[in-house]
């Protein structure tokens, strides 16, 4: 029993952020039809920037901050330069250049800052805590890590309810065409959705980076499963994205303490193919009716 | 007559690479039976997208597949080399009709996603079970060549023979597969699967052969690298060689059986050189390792941006020919998808 | 018609070739005797250079770390070659990348074989890398000299005569280190912590053969390819193990104190050489060491780790092949750090250079191999070789060590032991040696 509350609460924390990985993807995949594989590695990038700004100023917060406007940044330019011309393009396009981006950024990583392992430090403590004199398990920087991707779900949706940005972001993803008749500037909001995409995957390297180590490959396992997590949830729904990675992770959590570690990806294949089976959108999108 | 001019075709490139294998030294007859496994790999890859317009980022766990079918089937069974080959395509074939169907519902990005997810599985099995699949290490294959050719024959020049005739009989099925009445079939769900549909077409039935076609192919491509590397072993199938086949699929033209050879060529060829240029102008060799790997990126945005229909396409508009309807006519493609992305809450085409 | 032109060039050229080199042949054959001339006596070898091959893992998931082997050997060539070479001949060191895939590996053998024609493959990385090679390059009657693995398996002469292994064994390793925790660790319950492949299956083969089953609590194994290790680590903890032995890379000792501070368990971790090098841990943990407000550096969490060591401390700057190497660093390879993967490069190298000695002034390939059959001198090592014409592994032996302050310390005598089950471990009764004045063999 001990151990299955111990690995429930394990799982939590890489669950987090596959749940943000997710949303970052279903962000740009509800507003551009697109699944951006480079998504990991843009994470990475970031959380390289994140890394050279500590190195430079000490403090964690600067280098936290910096993270996530890059993303932003990041996010906005790889929309606008090398997405924009196939968007309108067949689906094939678009994951040739994704992948491509991929591969370029973590060339360009390996070239900048070298293969070498980096520290990445944690924003609290992670030693684990207590309730008395019983050890939890789980440490402050955990909490942090969980709060702050809820607090970013949460934001997003707040942003995507109440405010007229998200109403134009909604409108454009429903509906580009009719949108721009109703003088949506269409093109912008597609980068916004980018920029904020890129905005909650820097979030997501910065936080996992101390417990993976940060190199140029660091994110793909995560990237994968975030991935698998996302379309397990359903692409086409932000809820979902969250939910999944968080039951993904800590399922995966299981699987590696009662089965293997060497397990984990063959059980993340099968989740994934059992429940696109059942589902082919996912498990919490609306189903759609057969298209004739 | 398809048949005739295909292996006409086929012949004449069987002499060229004779000639090549016997006047030129040891390690390029090696880097022609490399070439070779990935022509393969490619062409099957090449078809599935380019002709029946399905995703797949998983061929490597199929090539993993042959691989470890011919290390096994040599190590238990002791079959000799023309009974390895087609058992392992038919091994991966199998496999590929396991696939296909659990992925048959699933389009674009889902298809694309579960592939990928497949390559990363996959060869996690190898060490999972590493009594039988050697675990880490491996198994190793051997290959010798007939007594018939004596004993000073070159080893290296036999596995390129070997490799290059298993790619051009390769070459020669999937042209005729192509040019018959299952490839128009393929082409027309990709161009469009509804009305295909509504034509009597059994789509599900199509992509699922369509995957069993390029899984054979590339379980083929996994038995050849198996022979000409000696030996099979999970480090060799990572998710990089998948993305390194789509590569080569798109670099070299979709749809296109001669590009799946310039793709297979730029793949095999390409990141060595220019690793080389990077070393002889004296950058460190760590910078110098990472830079194919931008380059790679960078040539594959490019292509996509600039010429997606790949160096075939290029060379074919060189030429002022246009695409024969086997190519991938992304032109074609991109006529029917002129208007922006919708979402799924609305019914396709009531725009 | 057409095949006799297209075989007649490249046939006139291998002719020519044949008769430049009986030509040469004939030549230092009439001048040998006093003078002896260096000549080209096997391939890659001309009168004035040396040419070696080697594949190494310079990018994916093997990079971090080894990248710096190589270079690091590069740099002591470079110093032999900057005082006389050997025999008057320049080395020249090739190392092509196969990013720890084991087919690039074939590829980049055939190639620097066949295309380079280099003399021998020295150094190649991995172990699941190089059993792609190895029977390759035994077909060809290549060198295969000092292989960057601890497997058992380089250690076959009869099927491998041209290869020759270099570190310490994992199966020894095992064995010393489970010697010492069955000594001074009696009655406590010990877990395994070990990646899944040969490497940490080899070295928990060798504690086995030493540490009482009934101790063992837990068997904990890792892959690479997942980072969370969480479960392992707190299915550890539960079975109550107080001393952990970890077969680990430095990136997985330095999650396991991680994950180990997370869980608020604290056992007595023994480490392998492989991964305890604690510069490298150091740099993995130092992000963490800043926590808690006061200023500790990462060598705060690597406090009290007891591992092994086949090769002088990093520290020890008394030491005088730590004088040499950290010359030999400063001088050619000064961007890398200098830590323990710099300190095995230099070492092997240095190893080699004795062995192209003792090979003569005109070695054939058969020579370098019948060199190392015949027995090198201890250089570096803080064990002497096993190398005989029917053992071909390397180190035979190390010291137990504990890091303190960033540093290993060394405990007690090296440990000699063999791969056997039932093989003593002893203290070894020779003495280390002293580098020579000029830093060449």
């Amino acid at each position: 029993m001990r151990e299955f509350v111990q690995f429930t609460l394990g799982g939590i924390g890489f669950g987090m952020v596959y749940a943000a990985i997710a949303l970052s993807l279903v962000l740009i995949w509800r507003g551009t039809r697109i699944l951006n594989y480079a998504q990991g590695a843009m994470a990475m990038l970031t959380a390289y920037i994140a890394f050279t700004v500590i190195g430079h100023t000490g403090s964690y917060w600067a280098g936290f901050a910096a993270a996530l406007a890059a993303g932003l940044v990041l996010g906005a330019v790889i929309e606008r330069t090398v997405i924009r011309p196939v968007e309108s393009k067949p689906p094939l396009n678009a994951v040739v250049v994704t992948i491509g981006l991929l591969v370029f950024l973590e060339g360009l990583a390996g070239i900048i800052y070298g293969g070498q392992y980096r520290s990445f430090p944690a924003a609290f403590s992670i030693t684990g805590l207590h309730a008395g004199p019983v050890p939890l398990g789980i440490s402050l920087n955990d909490v942090f890590v969980a709060g702050a991707v809820l607090a970013a779900a949460a934001g997003l949706a707040v942003l995507f309810r109440y405010t007229s940005a998200g109403l134009r972001l909604r409108a454009t993803a429903f509906n580009a065409y009719a949108a721009r008749l109703l003088g949506v500037r269409v093109g912008r909001m597609l980068t916004l959705g980018w920029a904020l995409a890129g905005l909650i995957g820097a979030l997501a390297g910065v936080l996992v980076s101390p417990a993976t180590f940060l190199y140029p490959a660091s994110m793909d396992s995560i990237f994968v499963l975030g991935f698998t997590a996302a379309v397990i949830g359903g692409l086409d729904s932000p809820a979902g994205a969250v939910a999944g990675g968080l039951i993904l992770g800590v399922a995966l959590n299981y699987v590696g303490g009662y089965l293997g570690s060497n397990l984990v990806p063959i059980f993340g294949l099968a989740a994934l193919i059992v429940i696109l089976m059942i589902r082919p959108s996912g498990l919490f999108s609306p189903s759609t009716g057969r298209q004739v | 007559m398809t048949l005739a001019r295909h292996t006409g075709a086929a012949i004449a490139a069987a002499v060229v690479v004779w000639a090549l294998s016997v006047s030129l030294n040891s390690f390029r007859d090696y880097q022609i039976a490399d070439v070779a496994v990935y022509v393969v790999a490619i062409a099957g890859l090449t078809v599935l997208i380019g002709q029946s317009g399905q995703i797949s980022l998983g061929n490597g766990a199929f090539m993993a597949v042959g691989a470890y079918a011919t290390a096994l089937l040599q190590m238990h069974l002791s079959w000799p080399l023309w009974a390895l080959f087609p058992a392992s395509a038919a091994i991966a074939a199998v496999t590929g009709v396991a696939v296909g169907t659990a992925a048959a519902r699933l389009r674009g990005p889902y298809l694309a996603g579960a592939t990928l997810l497949l390559a990363v599985a996959l060869p996690s099995l190898a060490t999972q079970f590493p009594g039988v699949f050697g675990g880490d290490q491996g198994l190793s294959v051997s290959v010798t060549a007939p007594a018939a050719l004596g004993v000073d024959f070159p080893p290296t020049r036999w596995l390129a023979w070997i490799n290059a005739g298993t790619a051009l009989i390769v070459l020669i099925l999937l042209a005729n597969l192509a040019r018959s009445r299952i490839g128009r079939s393929w082409r027309a769900i990709r161009d469009d699967e509804t009305a295909a549909a509504l034509a009597g077409l059994n789509v599900a039935r199509l992509r699922i052969l369509a995957f069993v076609v390029s899984a054979a192919c590339a379980g083929l491509a996994g038995a050849m690298l198996a022979v000409y590397s000696s030996q099979v072993s999970p480090g060799a199938f990572t998710v990089t060689l998948s993305i390194a086949l789509l590569t080569g699929a798109v670099i070299g033209g979709l749809g296109s059986l001669a590009g799946a050879l310039w793709g297979a060529l730029v793949i095999v060829l390409v990141p060595t050189y220019v690793t080389d240029v990077a070393t002889s102008h004296g950058l460190s060799s760590t910078v110098a390792a990472n830079i194919p790997v931008a380059a790679y990126g960078v040539v594959l945005i490019a292509v996509m941006l600039v010429f997606p229909d790949g160096i075939q396409g290029g060379l074919r508009r060189f030429w002022g020919l246009t695409p024969p309807a086997a190519a991938v006519p992304l032109a074609r493609l991109n006529s029917l998808r002129r208007h922006p992305p919708a979402s799924e809450h609305q019914e396709e085409g009531t725009t | 018609m057409n095949r006799t032109h297209r075989v007649r060039p490249p046939a006139i050229a291998a002719a020519a070739v044949v008769v430049a080199m009986i030509a040469a042949g004939c030549g230092s054959s009439s001048s040998s005797g006093s003078s002896g001339a260096a000549t080209a006596s096997a391939p890659g070898i001309t009168a004035t250079q040396i040419l070696i091959g080697s594949h190494q893992p310079l990018t994916g998931p093997a990079a971090p770390g080894y990248s710096e082997i190589a270079p690091a050997a590069n740099a002591y060539f470079q110093y032999v070659n900057a005082h006389g070479g050997i025999y008057g001949r320049k080395i020249k060191y090739t190392y092509l990348d196969d990013a720890y895939d084991p087919s690039k590996t074939v590829s980049d053998v055939h190639q620097l074989v066949l295309q380079d024609n280099v003399y021998a493959i020295f150094n190649g990385l991995g172990t699941p890398t190089h059993l792609a090679a190895v029977s390759f390059l035994n077909s060809s009657k290549v060198p295969d000299v000092f292989v960057a693995s601890g497997c058992d398996c380089w250690n076959n002469p009869s099927t491998y005569p041209q290869t020759f292994g270099w570190q310490l064994d994992y199966i020894r390793e095992g064995k010393i280190l489970g010697s010492y925790i069955k000594q001074h660790f009696p009655g406590k319950k010990v877990g395994y912590f070990f990646q899944n492949d040969e490497f940490g299956q080899d070295g928990v083969k060798g504690l086995d053969y030493e540490i009482p089953k009934a101790q063992v609590v837990s068997r904990q194994s890792y892959v690479p390819t997942n980072v969370n290790i969480g479960p392992q680590v707190a299915a550890l903890k539960a079975a109550g193990a107080q001393v952990v032995v970890s077969f680990s890379i430095p990136a997985f000792t330095a999650l396991l104190k991680l994950t180990s501070l997370k869980l608020n368990y604290n056992p007595t971790l023994v480490v392998s050489d492989v991964g305890s090098d604690p510069i490298t841990l150091g740099g993995l943990l130092e992000a963490f060491a800043k926590q808690g407000g006061t200023t500790v550096n990462g060598s705060q969490l690597t406090q009290g780790i007891i591992t092994d060591g086949y090769l002088p401390t990093l520290g020890d700057s008394s030491n005088s092949w730590i004088a040499l190497f950290k010359q030999v660093h400063d001088t050619y390879d000064a961007k890398a750090p200098f830590d323990g993967n710099v300190l095995y490069g230099e070492a092997v190298g240095y190893a080699f250079v004795q062995a192209m000695l003792k090979a003569g002034k005109n070695p054939t390939r058969a020579d370098l191999v019948k060199a190392i059959n015949g027995g090198l001198p201890q250089g570096p090592a803080m064990a002497p070789y096993a190398y005989s014409a029917t053992d071909h592994n390397g180190i035979t032996g190390a010291f137990i060590g504990v890091i303190r302050s960033g540093a290993i310390v060394q405990q007690g005598p090296v440990l000699v032991t063999d791969t056997s089950p039932t093989g003593a471990v002893t203290p070894f009764v020779g003495s280390e040696q002293t580098a020579p004045a000029s830093g060449m063999p």
